[in-house]
């Protein structure tokens, strides 16, 4: 490399040294694009007490651990939908009993061991399996991991499991945790559940509980070139509206899971220098759903639970709850999963008329002015929107002359009245999907299962022909015979309503726009943030 | 006359009543509601059957309501506060972090309110009906009708967002830790806005009691004594008029600080001040019953030591108290 004139590339292409040189272009072009250093500062709105996302597979624990704790692989817009992390390569077995993973070489853990199988084994055996809240289902039949070499983790099942499903729960369950912290100790009371040691492009530094989390880069990320950012700061702010003020003042440059009400997007889209973006949370989709009690007699009849459906006008839904921030629901597999969604012409539309004739015909005939029958009905406090939908559900069940009362109640006595007490006829809740239909999906329509499980079918319904097919693509190899039983599945609920889908939605971001590479996976904010960047 | 060290002790004796009434009272209160700590964790996450019946085990929640009471009411005697399962943190820890920002946020909105409250109730006081005590008595009308709340926010856009002359919330400048009077001084300045929203309704409040109690006193016969023998108008509205309208005003000040615990729930969250106030309601919210109890007990305590703090006061100004 020869340069006439002493610049400024010169003296930064000598302070790198021979060996620099050859990079040279490379970085000199990432000068161009990326600006790197500084801190981010973001919106917390709650403080996880189990920070460990090896344990607690949740939004809110991933917004701060993702960056600190790798999973084996991320979840990507392109191609095959994922892209490696800390393993490289993955592959089944044709008898489904067992997925060897390549795992990436030359990682180290914040506290400066290495990495290794012996870390993949251990996460998957005692903490995914045993204390994780969807490892332990997900990973039932795991019975060992071999670890022929410290690059390989070969999982060995008791019964043939899906590679496909695997796959597809890579980026949500499989969050790796250091063998040698946790060996031998107490996994549920261990300190480093709040001090996280991890693999990933920042260290958390420090946390000062109601006030901020303080993240720094980490020396030695595998990824050398990242990450870009100096450091990730979450100040806890409690209150919405203090949320947008703080944005608005650049105070923070993102608020994410729609931390800002609704409301608010409008007149914060209008202000300069702040963006509002509906991207980045498509692997995290939720369904607005009205949960429905078969134990009640009115609503075991398929034709009450279709006449509900009918009296649901979902684009109203849509356009008046969301502020057309949402699409509306066709079934229990939501429409941007293509690979297993289907629409089926079954499914009851916006029909009042229909509504009132099928309830006529189940046998609650309208005596002159007076209602059909009462219920009571359970609005789901988690969003603002299940709520609203509460109050729009009893005011569109009046038209068609059911009489639905209103029950309020908070997360906790909430989750108690659905799913161990079931002390409700309907309710409004928002089931997540999580990318496969098996991980959180079917479990809200398989019927015997225990009471007091949250999220899971409490509601009575109980068909065998819906329990035949779920069972069998559970153990379904072929990932075209298993796509197949989910689409029969989406038919045979079709046609029942067991449940009644209304709305899917996800969560908005609001950021400063010099907050650059952001929603750039379907889960950026619960993703590593290696390749983001502030600009000036 | 009683000496003030009987007073002292017999109102701390009859505290210990009180507490106990108000820990058992506010145990039940929590065991009434719907749902425990383990239905407020999983709704975050979900989880499957095992787990549930792990964690109810793990927190004790599978005991007798009886059990559980009777145990913590005997961990209390050794001063031992029970552990808080939403911080997985023993409470005493959790509460005294919390305690010391409280604190500093109640005085000093009491100071705000209080030395503010009672000067511009001189003001308006010592002229009753003219343009001033109305100007006075209009702006106390209109920052009694605000909700502190909103009050908060607004404050926020305006002096945070639009002017940026305070921080927008937080107790202290994050990831620039200071040491000595800049850090008096850091804290000082992110308190200002908060201890505003909270003191205000109360500024007015004083301010109102102020004025009444001095145009009472205008018409009473020992300023009219007072007149007649030649006092300056100053001498009179300081030494007699005021002084006698303050004891009105003492008593709120013990209603005050009660109160204020429950408004800084929402003061704190507006401003991101980590303090009793939020965490009582993320108590509530995580059905965490030995954090709340501690909560509601260092409350209870403070409300005990502040009544007694005022009553002294009050002597002081009105040695007739004693006597009775």
């Amino acid at each position: 490399m020869f340069e006439r004139e002493p610049s400024r590339r010169t003296v930064l292409g000598a302070a790198v040294g021979a060996a620099g040189s050859a990079l040279l272009p490379q970085f000199a072009q990432a000068q161009g694009t990326v600006r790197r250093g500084g801190t981010l500062v973001v919106a917390a709105d709650t403080e996880p007490r189990n920070l460990n996302p090896a344990i607690v597979a949740s939004n809110g624990v991933f917004y701060v651990a993702s960056k600190v704790i790798e999973p084996l692989a991320e979840m990507s817009y392109d191609g095959s939908g994922l892209v490696p992390r800390l393993a490289t390569e993955w592959s089944g077995s044709a008898d489904g009993r067992s997925v060897t993973f390549k795992l990436r070489p030359g990682v180290t853990w914040h506290d400066g061991k290495a990495f290794s199988s012996a870390d993949v084994a251990f996460s998957a055996l005692e903490v995914w399996k045993k204390a994780q809240n969807l490892g332990r289902v997900l990973f039932k039949d795991l019975e060992a991991v071999e670890t022929p070499d410290g690059g390989t983790a070969i999982f060995r099942f008791t019964k043939p499991t899906p590679l496909q499903l695997i796959r597809n729960a890579l980026p949500a369950v499989t969050a790796v945790v250091p063998k040698h912290l946790y060996e031998g100790t107490d996994i549920a009371t261990n300190p480093a559940n709040t001090k996280l040691v991890g693999t990933g492009p920042f260290r958390l530094v420090e946390h000062k509980p109601g006030e901020f989390y303080r993240l720094a880069k980490s020396p030695t990320y595998w990824d050398r070139d990242k990450p870009y950012l100096d450091g990730i700061i979450y100040r806890v702010l409690p209150d919405p509206g203090a949320i947008a003020a703080a944005i608005e003042a650049d105070q923070i440059q993102l608020a994410a899971f729609s931390a800002i009400p609704l409301s608010e997007l409008p007149r914060l889209a209008a202000i300069k220098g702040v963006q509002v973006l509906h991207k980045g949370y498509e692997g995290i989709t939720y369904q607005l759903t009205v949960e429905v009690n078969h134990r009640r007699k009115e609503l075991a009849d398929v034709r009450v639970r279709r006449a509900i459906a009918h009296a649901i006008d979902k684009d109203f839904v849509v356009s008046t709850i969301f502020r057309g921030y949402a699409n509306t629901a066709a079934g229990p597999i939501p429409k941007f999963d293509k690979q297993f969604h289907v629409a089926d012409p079954a499914l009851p539309n916006f029909d009042v008329a229909k509504a009132n004739a099928l309830l006529d015909e189940a046998g609650y005939p309208r005596q002159g002015g007076a209602m059909r029958f009462k219920l009571r009905l359970l609005p789901a406090p988690w969003f603002e929107q299940t709520r609203q939908m509460g109050d729009y559900l009893r005011q569109a069940l009046r038209v068609v002359g059911i009489d639905a009362e209103l029950v309020n109640n908070d997360a906790a006595g909430h989750t108690r009245a659905i799913y161990t007490d079931h002390n409700f006829d309907l309710a409004i809740g928002s089931p997540v999907y999580r990318n496969d239909p098996s991980i959180s999906t079917t479990i809200l329509y398989q019927g015997g299962l225990p009471a007091g499980v949250p999220f899971s079918n409490q509601y009575g319904f109980n068909d065998a022909a819906v329990n035949t097919t779920i069972a069998r693509a559970a153990e379904t190899l072929d990932a075209a015979t298993r796509v197949q039983l989910y689409r029969d599945f989406q038919r045979q609920v079709a046609q029942s309503q067991p449940l009644i889908q209304v709305a899917e939605f996800t969560f908005i971001s609001v950021i400063r726009d010099r907050l650059r590479n952001v929603a750039n996976n379907p889960r950026w904010a619960t993703s590593n943030w290696a390749d983001t960047w502030l600009s000036a | 006359m009683i000496p003030v060290w009987r007073i002292v002790g017999r109102r701390l004796g009859n505290a210990v009543p009180v507490l106990l009434i108000v820990a058992i009272g506010s145990y039940c209160l929590l065991e009434l509601a719907p749902g425990d700590a383990v239905d407020a964790y999983l709704s975050g996450s979900g989880g499957d059957a095992g787990l549930v019946a792990q964690l109810r085990q793990q927190w004790g929640l599978d005991r007798s309501f009886a059990t559980r009471l009777t145990s913590y009411l005997l961990s209390l005697l050794t001063l031992d506060f029970g552990w808080s399962v939403a911080f997985s943190r023993p409470v005493r820890e959790v509460v005294l972090d919390r305690m010391g920002n409280t604190l500093l946020l109640m005085s000093a909105a009491v100071a705000l309110s209080f030395s503010l409250g009672t000067l511009l109730g001189v003001a308006a006081g010592s002229r009753p009906q003219s343009w001033r005590d109305r100007l006075l008595s209009w702006l106390s009308l209109a920052l009694y009708a605000a909700p502190g709340f909103w009050l908060g926010l607004m404050m926020i856009v305006a002096f945070a967002v639009k002017l940026s002359w305070f921080p927008l919330g937080g107790i202290a400048t994050i990831g620039e830790p200071r040491a000595g009077l800049e850090h008096v001084l850091d804290v000082a300045w992110h308190l200002v806005l908060p201890a505003s929203a909270l003191g205000l309704v109360y500024l007015a409040l004083y301010l109102r009691l102020m004025r009444a109690g001095m145009v009472e006193a205008w018409r009473s016969d020992y300023v009219r004594t007072a007149r007649a023998k030649g006092l300056t108008r100053q001498r009179i509205v300081w030494r007699h008029v005021a002084r006698n309208a303050l004891l009105p005003v003492i008593t709120m000040l013990g209603l005050q600080a009660a109160a204020m615990l429950g408004g800084s729930v929402v003061v704190e969250s507006v401003f991101a001040i980590p303090g009793l106030g939020r965490l009582a309601f993320e108590a509530v919210t995580q059905r965490d019953v030995p954090l709340l109890l501690g909560i509601v007990l260092a409350g209870t305590v403070l409300v005990i030591v502040i009544n007694l703090l005022v009553d002294m006061a009050y002597a002081k100004l009105d040695p007739r108290v004693l006597v009775s």
